[in-house]
């Protein structure tokens, strides 16, 4: 092995890090909460919604699920200022992962309010429930259970892929690794240190969503996946 | 007046005629079943009473509504009608109590309190005070189209509609789901089933109706019915039931 390995440089500025992983986990949580709002309100338009409705909600899916997010990213950093919304780097960062995963969860989403048997949308219909109601008491819960595993899935990748939001110098754990790569020339080190950050980092969000999922979900259910196998009975 | 009037009532899948010009009426307090074979119309023309199938011509009238298109009337007329299915359809992820409370809370607006104290009566009518706070999978069939009935009672309807609610039953939670109905019908419920349960009907039935090729072909004081009936395809259709 010809590479001598020294993570003092970098270890002195673990600081630094920590800084950075607390914007990510920042981001990421409002992501995740606001994006599944989104994703709610567009699966509920999009399997409920009038014919204009319905196509706007595709456009919106298909353009986000087809273009890159570092892409979406710099449409709204460098996009809005032109229309006179100013936003800092953060804020633009949430906004663009928040539109992101918006369009993935409504897809998601969708999918689970389609598995609901007919019969259950008619036990509502028949008790004198409008469809607003139905949507919200009978169909959501089981619609989120069902799909509960690829949502979170689909939660995980937009703290992953929030590391391309330093480019609009938005602090966050990768752009405060690659500060410290550029301080220390110890660029092996920076991201052997990161690495393991980020898989805490992936965990402490499952952690957390199989917390939510009991909450939630009280009629418990095994939810393969979460945790890559069949826990939570 | 009659709680439920069908007016000479058309419905249509496509190139398909499943009501052909249905009239009747069901009074206050009045057992109506409907017999017929399967495709015979009786399970659709339950489910045009309260809108859950549009009708194409004919008119409805249900508890003093008079069933139109208009989504906010179609609301008001179903808190008046109990629709009992087939398959239970209580909602996996609610409690027993829950499934109750669900409707009278978020339809009718009712204070928690208060709907709880109807969900603890409704529960005690069917029988199932003990199960008030299971989920539907920890209940057996007959138990889960108890609480179904008592789902619908809940709203407090003028009618309630069964529409061949112990088909999916074996014989032994059929009768405990016909018990619970019969007693719906002697404390002067007003009843429509659609049902393949021949003694019942005979037994419990005011009126029983018998359809076929989506027309009301006979129908009668149900004892008459069943024991006297007038048209060849009514006769056939028991003496089938019978084997």
């Amino acid at each position: 092995m010809t590479h001598e390995f020294d993570f003092d440089a970098v270890l002195a500025s673990f600081d630094r890090l920590l800084q950075g992983a607390l914007l990510t986990v920042e981001l990421s949580a409002a992501a995740i909460v606001l994006g599944l709002a989104v994703g709610v309100l567009g699966a509920f338009a999009k399997t409920s919604g009038g014919v204009t409705v319905r196509a706007l909600v595709s456009a919106y899916v298909e353009i986000i699920r087809n273009t890159p997010f570092l892409v979406q990213l710099y449409l709204i950093f460098f996009g809005l200022p032109a229309l006179g919304v100013k936003l800092g780097a953060n804020e633009a960062a949430l906004l663009a992962m928040t539109v992101n995963l918006g369009a993935y969860a409504t897809e998601i989403l969708r999918a689970g309010v389609e598995a609901i048997p007919k019969t259950q949308i008619e036990a509502g219909t028949a008790l004198g429930l409008s469809p607003l109601q139905i949507f919200r008491y009978v169909i959501l819960v089981p619609a989120l259970e069902t799909v509960y595993p690829a949502l979170t899935s689909q939660f995980t990748l937009i703290m992953l892929a929030s590391s391309v939001v330093g480019t609009i110098s938005a602090n966050e754990l990768s752009s405060m690794a690659s500060l410290i790569d550029s301080e220390t020339f110890r660029s092996f080190e920076t991201y052997l240190v990161v690495t393991p950050i980020y898989i805490a980092l992936a965990f402490m969000f499952r952690g957390v969503f199989l917390l939510v999922s009991r909450a939630i979900f009280r009629r418990r259910r095994r939810l393969q996946g979460v945790f890559g196998f069949g826990g939570a009975r | 007046m009659p709680v439920v009037a069908l007016e000479n009532v058309t419905k249509s899948f496509g190139a398909l005629t499943v009501l052909d010009g249905v009239s009747l009426a069901v009074e206050p307090g009045q057992v109506v079943a409907v017999i017929g074979r399967s495709g015979s119309g009786k399970s659709t023309m339950l489910r045009c009473i309260n809108g859950l199938e549009q009708i194409q011509s004919g008119r409805i009238e249900v508890a003093g509504h008079v069933l139109e298109n208009n989504k906010t009337a179609l609301r008001e007329l179903r808190q008046d009608v109990g629709m009992v299915f087939q398959s239970y359809n209580l909602f996996p992820h609610l409690t027993v109590e829950e499934n109750i409370t669900l409707a009278p809370r978020v339809v009718k607006k009712e204070p928690l309190a208060e709907a709880k104290a109807t969900a603890r009566n409704v529960l005690e009518q069917v029988g199932l005070s003990e199960k008030i706070d299971a989920y539907p999978e920890q209940l057996s069939g007959g138990q889960q189209q108890r609480v179904a009935i008592a789902r619908s009672l809940a709203m407090h309807p003028k009618v309630m509609l069964f529409d061949e609610v112990t088909s999916a039953l074996d014989p032994e939670l059929t009768e405990e789901v016909l018990r619970v109905m019969e007693g719906l019908a002697k404390a002067g419920m007003t009843m429509m089933l659609v049902t393949h349960e021949m003694g019942f009907a005979r037994r419990v039935a005011h009126v029983t109706v018998f359809m076929h090729k989506g027309k009301v072909w006979e129908s009668g004081p149900s004892e008459r019915i069943f024991s006297d009936p007038q048209t060849p395809e009514l006769r056939q259709f028991l003496a089938s039931g019978l084997k």
